[in-house]
């Protein structure tokens, strides 16, 4: 478990880079991890997926499934793949806060 | 996250052995190669020993103090708890059968991961310790003494093998690899030694009863939304129950059909099934796991998580279970259940409410395979098909390992699809049923971090699509197994493979036709129909 500092904040990561718990993410936890996901600016189009991906974890305790996420933002999986280059598991959810899905995923 | 070496390098691959002998030799833990340490956390959920933080790439493990004596206690207890390890460990002559059999070894060119020396890394440390040869002559008897080299050595070789037995079935012998790889792999996590991948998934499994961790109102909220897309595309609104007491069968699923893509139409494909059966039967929310990620580490671990399907059907009062289109659950289901956790003398011997057939084979788990249900009803002239249906699939066919070698389930998927299907062409003879190549990424070790290893390990399955893809056109891959449909997608990417995967119960929603249905135009996946025409026309002759 490494730790990461960015503007007075200090996270928690695992060896994928996700924070390890959803309650310690903020805005700044956005601003910091864009440029490993190789994102270069985040946009009102990222800020939708974002937030839908966290009101989902509220509500249901884990990531939605891809095709969930898809029908309810109405972006294509190939668009969330250019707003979120490594995908919306391993891209959007680790920019969102949440812990990636296991299992046979 | 590594970077993968690109195609045209994975595939340079040297079989010539290294210089120096077997033992002298050490692996290397590169990106890539290895699956991360499990967080503590996870452990400690699970009651597991030695939960720590420690990364695979340091020197030091942060092992306990007295590991030696921890593992070959544990080594010790194995030895007389499972005759087959000493079995396993007594009984091979290395005549190297099963040596080229395992698509780690053809994907890797790494002699250690022929069957024969894999198994040998731990024979190796027994010789050593539980026969008078080893004790008394030591190397000279193939023994060797049991240091942190050796355990790293065992864990980078042990999470190297997906448990499919492929080399098994080549064994004159029948020593059963994945047993070994099992067993090993206990004695690494008694002390603390497991991988993230894996211990998520089992703690998941063992808080939330499903590997990724869906509470009940998810679970549900997620079949609901099945519902409404079959209703969309089909017109047809299936009324599944959800932990509904005095239900004829207990239906459970892989987790991977209702979160993951394309297995999400695989679990349409069951609900529209059903309903168009009428069927007695109810989905939990606790028992919402067909898989089982424990029996990859352990036997024990295995048995925890399997515990809740037998309880559920038992709190539920249901009859009999049905199962779904999983792979290793049927390996557990029909060679361990029973004795795990049964006998299950509170259900049934199944018996079809449709057909009326009674399932001899499964009179003692009281577990039936939805291929086994589902032929049975084509047989018994029960399901309305149009094959047309499924003619923009050009289909092949994948045995999942566990299903087709642990349960021999080889001909009722292959009775369904020239059922449903028009198009449907075989891969060469070496690489299907019993002999079917491994997806490469079964067994806990589908995670992103193993890439390499993955894409190495998938490669003869991919060379086997391929042909069948150049040859006949196929641009579909169907397989009765959730990690063949998550993981098998991005292996063929990778290898250059223009082919789509599909579950077979996605197959037969298709073809089924609905009394009074709506006129289809469209697959479960939105897609236009490419036989509809020639439907139309046979009307109106």
């Amino acid at each position: 478990m490494a730790t990461v500092e960015f503007k007075g904040h200090t996270w928690t990561i695992d060896e994928d880079g996700f924070i390890d718990d959803f309650n310690n993410w903020n805005e700044d936890w956005v601003e910091y991890v864009k440029g490993t996901e190789g994102i270069n600016e985040i946009t009102d189009e990222h800020w939708k997926v974002i937030k839908y991906l966290q009101d989902y974890y509220k509500q249901y305790g884990l990531a939605p499934m891809i095709r969930l996420l898809t029908k309810k933002t109405g972006f294509k999986l190939k668009y969330i793949y250019e707003l979120f280059p490594s995908g919306p598991a391993k891209g959007a959810c680790k920019v969102a806060g949440l812990p990636k899905p296991t299992g046979c995923v | 996250m590594s970077e993968v070496p690109k195609p045209e390098e994975l595939i340079k691959k040297n079989y010539s052995p290294p210089e120096k002998p077997w033992m002298e030799t050490k692996p290397e833990f590169r990106e890539g190669r290895f699956c991360n340490a499990a967080n503590p956390k996870w452990l400690e959920t699970l009651d597991y020993p030695y939960a720590r933080s420690w990364s695979v790439t340091d020197e030091d493990w942060n092992l306990p103090e007295n590991w030696k004596d921890i593992v070959l206690e544990n080594m010790h207890d194995r030895l007389n708890r499972f005759r087959s390890l000493r079995l396993f460990f007594d009984i091979c002559v290395r005549c190297g059968a099963c040596a080229d059999k395992c698509h780690f070894f053809i994907g890797s060119g790494d002699p250690k991961n022929m069957p024969v020396l894999r198994a040998e890394l731990l024979r190796s440390v027994y010789r050593r310790y539980h026969t008078v040869a080893g004790k008394l002559l030591g190397k000279l008897a193939g023994a060797r003494e049991l240091t942190e080299d050796v355990l790293k050595e065992w864990f980078y070789y042990l999470y190297q093998c997906t448990e499919c037995r492929r080399c098994s079935v080549f064994c004159p012998y029948g020593i059963d690899m994945a047993e070994l790889t099992i067993l090993g792999r206990e004695l690494l996590s008694s002390v603390g030694i497991n991988t993230e991948w894996i211990m998520a998934s089992v703690g998941s499994c063992y808080k939330t009863g499903n590997h990724i961790g869906a509470p009940p109102h998810a679970f549900k909220d997620m079949i609901d939304f099945f519902c409404d897309e079959c209703e969309e595309v089909t017109g047809v609104r299936p009324r599944p129950s959800f932990n509904r007491k005095g239900a004829e069968i207990l239906f459970i699923a892989p987790s991977g059909d209702y979160f993951a893509d394309p297995g999400t139409y695989t679990f349409m494909g069951y609900l529209l099934l059903f309903d168009y059966l009428d069927l007695d039967y109810t989905i939990s929310g606790y028992a919402s796991e067909g898989g089982n990620f424990g029996y990859f580490i352990s036997h024990e671990m295995g048995k925890r998580l399997n515990y809740k399907i037998y309880s559920e059907a038992k709190r539920l009062g249901v009859k009999w279970i049905l199962g779904g289109e999983c792979g290793h659950m049927w390996r557990v289901l029909n060679q361990h259940m029973d004795t795990w956790n049964g006998p299950a003398d509170f259900l049934e011997e199944p018996v079809s409410p449709i057909t009326g057939t009674r399932f001899e084979n499964a009179k003692s788990t009281r577990t039936v395979h939805i291929c086994e249900f589902t032929a049975d009803l084509i047989k018994g002239n029960k399901l309305k098909l149009d094959k047309n249906r499924n003619d923009h699939i050009a289909l092949t066919y994948h045995d999942s390992c566990n299903p087709a070698r642990a349960m021999g389930i080889l001909e009722e998927p292959r009775y369904i699809i020239r059922n449903v299907c028009n198009n449907f062409y075989e891969m060469p003879e070496n690489t299907i049923r019993e002999n079917t190549f491994c997806c490469g990424s079964g067994s806990g070790l589908n995670a992103d971090e193993f890439l390499e290893v993955r894409m190495r390990g998938g490669l003869p399955r991919a060379n086997a699509v391929r042909y069948v893809h150049e040859k006949h056109g196929v641009n579909h891959l169907g397989c009765i197994c959730a990690i063949d449909r998550a993981i098998l997608p991005p292996l063929l990417e990778y290898w250059g493979i223009d082919v789509e995967l599909t579950g077979i119960h996605e197959m037969v929603a298709n073809a089924l036709v609905f009394p009074g249905e709506k006129k289809k135009t469209v697959d479960l996946r939105d897609r236009t129909l490419k036989g509809v025409k020639s439907e139309e026309i046979e009307e109106e002759e």
